[in-house]
């Protein structure tokens, strides 16, 4: 990695906003070791009381998909309407379903 | 801070309607019954696959053949969302499938009957998958974080379930007198399983007090229970199905159906093992996740043997 300048190692950050909802990317920082991450998040993404908990995970443990891959890789599901519950007709005047 | 202030503080957030989280301390028996109720959750999704598996290959068209095997990805899906969110309290994967195999973690009753003709695929998707989402809404409420999150997933993707069990019903009971039979004896052999999935009434329910306390069950087994079977009665009576009760009564006054009383006898014989197809449902997980070690085996030598080839490479 070119790392001239003591360039920290970059984390990406997830956050949970109220109780109960799961965490989501809010975006990444630069620290040298895990409670540097957690503070510099707190310090970067949380300036308003936006988190009640912070995750952060090293960016380089990230596996993404590509948006190049993006048509084959989820066309699997294009032709499989009947996964949806509004591919049935439930009989007019049925309550509950 | 002492244990009994920990406790305290505990019982305030859950009463303060707070979620708990994976890291957040618990009572060691509040982790030990999520761990009993969420794994015997997943174990439910997954060995239910195999009564409707029964019919894969014996579905009466292709779009009902499609539909069915969708089905049965959703539920090796459940399960999954399940195992996840039950690894998230510190117990892993291989222990809670060793503890099936053992019989030492159950599943569903509800899956030890076997599915005897096609009708069966549509009571199952309108009676059983019909009670779990009564039990599974309930759930979304849960007190721990992870099961939450998981049964939210699940509910959204659940109601599918219902209603291509509900068309295939509908559709037999337009069909000729045979069919017509057929899905009225399906009816007959799956209404008293599907009440007994919300387990023993309320003063028999070993667990229930505790798990309401600490709000991981947000409602009563009875409660549910009458839930899914005023919702039910009236879905079958709209077919023309009977329900196979003699006593039956809607009960004005409380806006009730009441029932007769289930047969608890039964209910403990089949989750103690005596049920129709306990041994062939627990043998055919066993075989095949024997069967599958050395894919296992293989996908991680393979995996070994690339990070042998990065590491010299680089």
């Amino acid at each position: 990695m070119d790392n001239k300048q003591n360039q920290l190692p970059l984390w990406e950050v997830f956050i949970q906003g109220k109780n109960g909802n799961p965490h989501r990317h809010a975006g990444s920082i630069h620290a040298s070791d895990k409670n540097m991450a957690l503070q510099n998040a707190r310090d970067i993404y949380t300036r308003r009381g936006e988190g009640r908990s912070i995750w952060v995970v090293k960016s380089d443990n990230i596996i993404a998909s590509t948006l190049d891959e993006e048509g084959e890789f989820f066309d699997t599901t294009d032709d499989k309407v009947y996964r949806h519950p509004t591919f049935y007709k439930v009989p007019e005047g049925v309550k509950n379903m | 801070m002492t244990e009994e202030q920990k406790l305290e503080q505990f019982q305030a957030r859950i009463d303060a309607e707070e979620k708990i989280e994976p890291k957040d301390w618990m009572p060691e028996e509040y982790r030990k019954a999520l761990i009993r109720q969420m794994s015997q959750h997943a174990h439910s999704e997954v060995i239910g696959m195999q009564p409707e598996g029964n019919w894969a290959l014996r579905a009466p068209t292709l779009r009902a053949k499609k539909i069915l095997l969708a089905k049965i990805q959703d539920e090796g899906g459940h399960g999954l969302y399940l195992y996840s969110a039950t690894e998230t309290l510190g117990i892993d994967r291989d222990t809670m499938i060793e503890q099936l195999h053992e019989g030492k973690a159950k599943y569903s009753s509800v899956f030890n009957y076997p599915t005897l003709n096609w009708a069966d695929i549509g009571a199952i998707g309108w009676l059983v998958d019909g009670a779990a989402i009564v039990n599974q809404i309930s759930l979304q409420r849960t007190s721990f974080g992870s099961y939450s999150r998981a049964m939210i997933r699940i509910c959204k993707e659940e109601s599918f379930h219902q209603r291509q069990g509900y068309e295939i019903m509908t559709t037999m009971m337009n069909g000729t007198p045979e069919q017509k039979e057929m899905a009225q004896d399906a009816m007959n052999r799956w209404w008293a399983p599907a009440l007994m999935m919300f387990g023993p009434p309320d003063n028999d329910s070993a667990h229930s007090k505790q798990s309401l306390k600490w709000k991981i069950k947000r409602e009563s087994n009875d409660v549910l229970r009458q839930r899914f079977i005023d919702k039910t009665i009236d879905q079958a009576h709209f077919i023309g199905l009977e329900i196979p009760d003699k006593n039956i009564r809607f009960n004005k006054e409380t806006e009730h159906w009441e029932t007769s009383p289930l047969d608890w006898n039964e209910f403990k014989q089949v989750i103690n093992g005596n049920g129709p197809c306990n041994h062939q449902r627990l043998n055919h997980h066993i075989k095949y996740h024997n069967e599958g070690n050395w894919v296992r085996e293989a996908a991680l030598a393979f995996a070994e043997n690339e990070m042998k080839l990065e590491t010299t490479t680089n």
